[in-house]
Order: structure tokens, then sequence, then C-alpha cells
């Protein structure tokens, strides 16, 4: 099946996001035709997709889409079968110092138990010239000070959480990729998690992380990556993608655009202005619209209700989709 | 902007979070790796215990052998090669070290991190084998000089102890300690290709033990050209090097060659692994 490409252009995606200045040089992960093959299981296909500083890009699909694959790859620990991904530029493998320029939380398993976190967290501000004070400045943000000297098979999967956002960190990188970051905390672990992704995009920090929960990505990130079966289903804002998985989606092709939308808006509907002129409208069904363009007397061209996003994703991917729309 | 409760406002950065630091020039290379990887190679429990485990079968089989031949009275023909006999038992400690310095990063998930601070993979490898060797080479040289003294020192009233200024002495001692050492880097060599303790161990003890079992089922002209090249036969060849009181066979090269041939294997094998470790995905 072919993928659904619900994102429309580059242009139109930066046009949604009014404060954001489009432009090429702001792209910071850069994917091309990214694709993986483990024996016969195609678990990346041809991925393009950009990351964007100053904003949480959130990275979705039901588990084993492909969204940690794609997450090694981006590190280098996994060689792509073709395509390529660059991280300001450049190969994670030809960054000079790898740790101060992206800080990485793969899955929770990435540290030796037998190790304390300082030990562990030392080693790697070794490896990349990182005071030993930054050790204690990271332990004290996430909270972990306390048990520092501990060994880190010792840890709940909450502080393990902990302990690799602290490895992430570390080197007060630009450029964060969390994987599933919200795993294993409580509530309020991830209102922190949440938080701190916001602080980080608004420092003008480069934030991509990866979810399997929508509701979770609708309350963190401004903006979506969507996969599933390893390849795209939708770039989008989530205040579009929340819109478009409403469960009533109209597109409407109308020469009275302006006055059409003031009425469906004034109705409660939501209007998603699309790049080619029609608009999509959520919110209210076929009838109503045509109903509303009677008694304004506007023409309409096309009046089509749409497959939701929810319905693309489910369509695609083949599995229960733990996320709820927006209500 | 349509009014869809879905973004809260940004919140602060919760404690400080400076914006991102300047990065310095140059990049991250070995230095630094080495010094990570000592940090991570002293951080472990494991690291004592083998380390511990070395010392303990050195010294400890040493102490008994040598007691022994002088209680009994027995005949010492090569005092060098008794007080170092620990070393054949030993090395098993010495080589599970040397393994678990590169399989627990597999089995563990840590391999993740260390590539994240250093995505250069044979730069990864030199620094353990530097950290490791360093220790490694310090360990066995103290152990083989320590086994050597309590050894002599315990034959002393047998009439058979040597000393390190009769010919030969101090070098079978010395490259007794270096023969340790390379087992070690084959150890570890052999684990970046396997990946994974359990097998690295059981194919690192194989070679030491099944190997000179399996070798002389061959035919005889291959049992002669290969039983030499075997470690274990040029490990007996090293530490009976003071007498040249080889059990075996008589060897066709000294003990340091056979030390060097150790040594070309250690190599072999962390060059293979190191062109793996690129190849494969951690």
């Amino acid at each position: 099946m072919a993928p659904v490409r619900l994102g429309g252009s580059a242009s139109f995606t930066c046009g949604l996001a009014a404060t954001m200045a489009c432009n090429d040089d702001r792209i910071v992960i850069e994917a091309r035709g990214l694709t993986k093959r483990f024996g016969n299981v195609l678990a990346v296909d041809g991925l393009s997709f950009d990351v964007e500083p100053g904003r949480v890009t959130g990275f979705l699909g039901p588990n084993g889409s492909g969204k940690s694959t794609t997450m090694r790859l981006i590190m280098g620990l996994d060689l792509p079968n073709a395509g390529s991904v660059t991280v300001g530029g450049r190969k994670y493998h030809d960054l000079p110092w790898p740790l101060r320029e992206v800080g990485s939380l793969l899955e929770a398993n990435s540290i030796h138990p037998g190790r304390s976190a300082r030990a562990h967290l030392w080693s790697l501000a070794q490896s990349n010239g990182i005071a030993r004070r930054r050790v204690d400045e990271v332990l004290e943000l996430v909270g972990l000070t306390a048990v520092a000297t501990k060994r880190a098979g010792k840890f709940s999967l909450g502080m393990t959480q902990r302990l690799g956002i602290a490895a992430a960190l570390l080197g007060d990188p630009g450029v964060l990729l969390f994987d599933e970051p919200v795993n294993g905390l409580d509530p309020e672990g991830i209102r922190w998690v949440r938080n701190l992704c916001r602080g980080l995009a608004s420092d003008g920090r480069t934030v991509f992380i990866s979810s399997h929960l929508m509701a979770e990505m609708s309350l963190t990130a401004d903006h979506l990556v969507v996969i599933g079966k390893g390849r795209m289903i939708a770039e989008m804002s989530v205040t579009e993608f929340v819109a478009r998985s409403s469960r009533q989606s109209v597109r409407v092709r109308t020469p009275s655009a302006s006055s059409l939308s003031d009425a469906v808006r004034a109705a409660s509907g939501i209007v998603i202005p699309e790049p080619d002129g029609s608009m999509t409208v959520t919110g209210m069904n076929a009838a109503d619209i045509g109903e509303l363009a009677a008694s304004l007397n506007v023409a309409l061209h096309e009046l089509t209700p749409v497959a939701s996003l929810e319905d693309a994703f489910m369509e695609l991917t083949d599995e229960a989709v733990e996320y709820r729309a927006a209500p | 902007m349509t009014a869809i409760p879905t973004t809260p406002a940004p919140a602060p950065a919760p404690a400080a979070a400076p914006a991102a630091a300047p990065i310095p020039g140059g990049r991250a290379g070995l230095r630094q790796a080495v010094r990570s990887e000592w940090t991570k190679f002293w951080s472990v429990r494991s690291t004592a215990w083998s380390l511990a485990a070395t010392v303990f079968l050195v010294l400890g089989i040493c102490v008994l052998a040598n007691a022994t031949a002088a209680n009994n009275g027995l005949h010492v023909p090569d005092p060098t090669r008794r007080s170092l006999v620990g070393f054949l038992l030993g090395q098993f400690a010495i080589g599970v070290l040397g393994v678990l310095v590169i399989s627990a990063e597999y089995s563990t998930g840590s391999i993740r991190s260390t590539l994240a601070g250093m995505p250069r993979r044979p730069v990864v490898i030199a620094a353990k084998v530097v950290v490791f060797g360093v220790v490694a080479l310090v360990v066995s040289e103290v152990l083989a000089f320590s086994a050597f003294f309590i050894g002599q020192a315990l034959l002393s009233r047998t009439g058979y102890s040597a000393t390190l200024s009769q010919p030969g002495v101090t070098q079978a001692v010395l490259e007794s300690g270096l023969y340790l050492t390379a087992l070690g880097l084959l150890a570890l060599g052999m684990a970046t290709v396997i990946r994974h303790t359990a097998g690295a161990i059981a194919a690192f003890a194989g070679i030491l033990l099944v190997l000179p079992l399996v070798v002389p089922a061959l035919p005889t002209s291959m049992v002669n050209a290969i039983t030499r090249y075997l470690p274990a036969n040029i490990g007996v060849t090293i530490l009976s090097s003071a007498q040249n009181t080889h059990i075996f066979s008589t060897p066709d090269f000294s003990a340091s060659t056979g030390l060097a041939i150790l040594a070309g294997y250690a190599a072999a094998m962390l060059v293979l692994g190191g062109w793996l470790m690129v190849k494969r995905d951690a």
C-alpha cells in the first residue's frame, strides 16, 4: 500500500506554525530515504523527514513500527541498507564531540547494572572531555544525587530513565533524541519529562522524541512525524494532526473560501486550509456544511467526506493503536 | 489560529539548562576514550574479582606446588618453571577479564552509551586494548616475579632453587608475564569477534584445553606441525625456557618467537574484531 502523505508541502507546514521561520538552514536532523532491513523484515522503509530546532518533534507510531530502529540509525548504531541521515549536516560518526552535539536516550538498558550512576556519567563525560562538575549538575537536574553512588542495576525503571536523561543532557547538546522517555515513569515523572522537553525546545534546541502514545505526544510535541510499519504516514503539526484525527473530516472546495470558513468557525467547526486552495473541515458533517453554504449563497465545487488520519493510521499499521483523539 | 486545546504554553526549563555550550576545537579521540575506559574498567566489580582470582590462582598454586616439592624432597629439574606453574590456571582468570571488558558491553547494552560517546569503533577497541593491556601487563609481571621469589624461597631448602642471575631465568620470568598479558589480549580479541560472554569464554578455554586434546587425533605429520603453534604449548615453552624442560616436545622456536606468535594471534583477533565491529550493527 502506498504511504498516505497528509503533511502537505514544507511551506504549508511552516505557515501553520506561524512563529517559525522557514528556512532550510534550520533543518537539524535530515533523513533521506532511510531504509533498514533485518533479514526479511523491512524495519524502516524509505523514511525521509526533517527535524527543526526550537520545537518538540514527536515521532509517533505503534510498537514495532521502526521508531527505535530509526533512532539507532540516526545514532549510527545500526547501518542503513539505503539512504542517509545527518545531524547538523554530518553523519553522527563524524561529529567531533558527539555528546556535546547530540544527547540521546535510547532503550533503558544502555547502562552496565554493576556501575554506579556517577561512574556511568563520569565515564561518558571523559569520553567527550566534559568537566566533572557537569556530572553532579545533571545528577541534580534529574534528582538522582542521593543515589549517585548506588549501582544502576538497583534502580527502578523510572530512575533508570532519569539516569538515561542525565546522560543525554551531560554534554549540554543542541540536539536531543529521546526514545520512549516516559516509559516506566509515574504521572509526576511524565509531567517532568514533558516540561523538560518543552523547556529544551524553548531554549532553541532540537528535540526529537518517540512515543507510541498519541495522547502524550499531543501534550508534549509541537510537530509530528508519524510512521507505521517503517513507512511515513504523516508529517505535520500536532494541531493539524488532532484536528484531522477527529471523526468528521470533509474536504471543501469553494470560490468563497473566506466567508465560508468564517461561518464554519462560527458554527464551531475547524478549518484547515490546504495548499491546493481547498480546505479540510472537521467538527461538522458534509450535510451541515452544505446547508451552511446554501444559507450563505456560497457555491460549493467539492464536498467530500474523507477518511480521518486515524483510519489511515489503522489501515496502514493493521494494529491496535493506543491513542485517543483530543475531544 | 484554531482554538483546539492541544499544546499547553511552553513550560520553563526545569533548573539550569543554559543554551548549548560552545563546542571546543579538535575532536574526541583515543586519549578521551582511554580515560573513559579506565573509569569503566575500575567501576565494575567483575574487574576486582577477576584480578583477585588471577592472583589467588597464580600464587596459590605456586605455594602449593613448591611447598609440596620441598616437603617431599622431590627432584625439581626446573625450579623457575615450578614457581610459575600457577600461570597455567591463572591464565583462565585473566582471560575471563579480557572477555568481560568487551562482552559485558554487549550483554548489558552499555555498548550503546559507549558508541554514543565515541562512534568510531576502532578507537573504542584501541582504548580497551590500552587500558586492559596496561593493567594486565603490570599485574602479570608483578605476579611472575612474586611467584618466582615465593617459589624459590620455598624450594631453597631442597637445593634446587634458581636465582635471577642464572642464565635465562630473568628472561623466562619476564616472558611468562608477557605470555599472560598476550593471552588476556587474545581473549579480548576473541570476545570482540564473538560478543557473548559465555561463548567467548568457552572458545578461549577451548583453545587452551580442548585443542591440545584434539590435535593428537590428527595424522602424525600434522600433529607435529600444528602442536607447536597451539597457545597452550607456546605457554609451556615460555614457562620452561630457563632450562628448556618442555615436557611435550622439543619446540622448533625459542620462547621469544613463541611470544611473538601469540601476540600475532591476539593482534589478528583484535583486527578481525575491529573490522567486524565496523561492519556489524551494534
